[in-house]
């Protein structure tokens, strides 16, 4: 039995620390209970994700090529594609920019109320998205909390594809937070130091050297929210308007079918969502061993 | 001016103190305009008719049956992603075997599927056309529509929780404290009752924390297989929506408030593990 690459990378430690009486594999650990842990995951894992996870895929098969791309790739469809990304990348974008600078205030800085602020930022988290979309609709409707006095000035929030990057905003901002936060806090300052005496200022300090290191953390984050975003559907209904080809999301768009009984399209396009999601995981996960990497460097 | 001492000269490694004014400002701006505004206004609106129509639209029969199947998927579905959390944290962490790595990759997957897809593959299993339809309709049961749909969509969105706060603890903890026990002559249950628990109870605790405030408030999935029947298939967030839309605001944000007190009621133990206890999660976000 030897480790895979994909394995944790405890193996190798591991086997470095094992005794050479004791050669790797050839006695049992006395550790019980093996058969009956892994045996229930497996289990488990086939029977809630896997196979209900295939079912999609099967169902899309078995719609044939040419009528899968033509309730896959609709017009209306790709509409929803277009906004359901466009609107996940740029909340994405607010998020990194503003999801970096709560970290690093809340990382470098003492102020009172600090670790209640720090608190609050998991609030997307815990809060159900259904309570966030209405809340935000209540706030950004055009006789909304903010929205009575943005309504005067042109700017259109709630029923608009802006409304459905303010929903994407609140619940993926935590995403970028919470990744950037533990790695902005192990950044020694002895690097800054060093950058400092050769003569760099703050904002040079920040972008040649604060930036670089925190960089893959980021751009997790970012791979994080924009995913989440993507996929997200209680918070961006009640704000979005839900207009078929200029505010309707595609999670809105299969239950939209699902309810008019159309399985094939409902289907199609969740498969099409699915690819995407994994394809984002696999990015994901390519960063991280990028930066585990950079970091053993 | 004041007659604090300035420092001779400020540290090179050190903003200003406007810019950290500023910084400071900005931050907290964006955090009350996006996530206390919200917050506030969930409340304010549930209140705006008085304490009486708040409470009237709690007690009324269809809020109270609502809160009752969220209770009652709860109580269900979390527990048994605990047992797999353990169960997959166990078989991962004390034991070697290869594809290890796929085996977290695919225990973390819920997380990236849209939890109306979520839904979905459900109702393709189990929908009136689904794989098993005909095996339903002998048995005559019902899955899909009925609560029994509505707890695997829930178990499905939060299967991770558990298993992923538990997997890098137990690594790092090591095998050294049962292997310890078990040559001293405990059993494995003993073993996993005496040594492992106490070792894992805070990454448990708030890995049941964030599992059990994901599977109160879940919309998406549950709404897709729920049928959307008053007073029988509606969990709370979903009595919410059907109050929304039929412009009962002042009910919908009362039961609303309900939710956000429980979203306020898992930050306040989630932030009280993370200072009393100084348990700090590993992972980064949900």
């Amino acid at each position: 039995m030897t480790a895979t690459g994909a394995s944790l990378g405890s193996t190798a430690i591991e086997g470095k620390l094992r005794s050479p009486a004791r050669p790797y594999g050839k006695k049992r650990s006395i550790m019980p209970g093996f058969g009956i842990t892994f045996g229930f995951t497996i289990f488990y894992l086939c029977l809630i994700v896997l196979v209900p996870l295939s079912a999609v895929f099967v169902r899309s098969a078995g719609l044939g090529p040419a009528h899968f791309v033509d309730v896959g790739f609709s017009a209306r469809a790709m509409a929803s594609y277009r906004l359901s990304f466009g609107a996940a990348a740029a909340a994405a974008a607010v998020n990194s920019v503003f999801g970096l600078l709560i970290a690093w205030v809340l990382v470098r800085y003492e102020f009172p109320g600090r670790r209640l602020v720090s608190a609050m930022v998991d609030l997307p988290f815990a809060l159900p998205t259904a309570v966030a979309g209405i809340a935000l609709t209540a706030i950004y409707a055009p006789n909304g909390w903010l929205g009575q006095y943005l309504e005067p000035l042109g700017m259109k929030v709630a029923y608009t594809p802006l409304g459905v990057v303010v929903a994407l905003v609140f619940v993926g901002l935590p995403f970028v937070v919470r990744s950037v936060e533990p790695v902005l806090a192990d950044l020694g300052h002895d690097v800054e130091e060093a950058a400092a005496s050769l003569g760099a200022g703050r904002v040079d300090t920040f972008t040649r050297v604060i930036l670089p290191a925190i960089g893959p953390a980021l751009l997790t984050g970012f791979a994080l929210a924009f995913a989440r975003g993507v996929g997200e559907y209680g918070s961006v209904i009640f704000i979005a308007g839900n207009m078929p080809f200029v505010s309707e999301v595609s999670p809105l768009l299969i239950v939209t079918q699902l309810e008019q009984y159309d399985y094939a399209g409902a289907t199609a396009i969740a498969s099409v969502m699915l690819v995407a999601s994994f394809a984002l995981l696999l990015v994901i996960n390519l960063i991280q061993i990028w930066s585990r990497k950079r970091m053993a460097a | 001016m004041s007659a604090t001492p300035a420092p001779a000269h400020q540290r090179a490694t050190a903003e200003s103190p406007v810019a950290r004014i500023v910084l400071i400002g900005v931050a907290l701006a964006f955090l009350g305009l996006f996530l206390l505004l919200p917050l506030i206004a969930v409340f304010a609106e549930g209140l705006q008719r008085g304490i009486g129509p708040f409470l009237d639209a709690i007690v009324e029969p269809d809020a109270l049956s609502a809160i009752r199947l969220t209770l009652t998927v709860a109580a269900i579905s979390v527990p048994l992603n605990i047992v797999f959390g353990i169960a997959a944290a166990w078989a991962i962490t004390k034991f070697d075997f290869p594809g290890k790595g796929l085996l977290i990759t695919l225990i973390d997957l819920p997380f990236s599927v849209s939890p109306v897809v979520a839904g979905l593959m459900y109702i393709l299993l189990f929908g009136s056309s689904g794989w098993f339809a005909s095996v339903l309709a002998d048995q005559d049961m019902q899955i899909v529509f009925a609560v029994p749909g509505i707890v695997l969509a829930t178990i499905f969105v939060t299967f991770p929780f558990v298993a992923r706060e538990l997997i890098p603890l137990m690594q790092e903890q090591g095998r050294d404290d049962e292997e310890a026990a078990l040559s001293l002559g405990a059993s494995g249950w003993q073993t996993f009752w005496h040594v492992t628990l106490p070792n894992i109870r805070w990454g448990l605790l708030y890995g049941v924390l964030l599992c059990n405030a994901r599977a109160m408030g879940e919309f998406g999935a549950v709404s897709v297989v729920s049928g959307h029947i008053r007073g029988e298939t509606n969990t709370m967030p979903l009595h919410v929506e059907i109050l929304y839309n039929e412009y009962n605001f002042v009910a919908a944000f009362a039961v609303a408030s309900l939710l956000a007190g429980l979203a306020l009621v898992t930050l306040v133990l989630k932030s009280v593990l993370e200072w009393r206890f100084d348990y700090h999660r590993g992972g980064t976000g949900h």
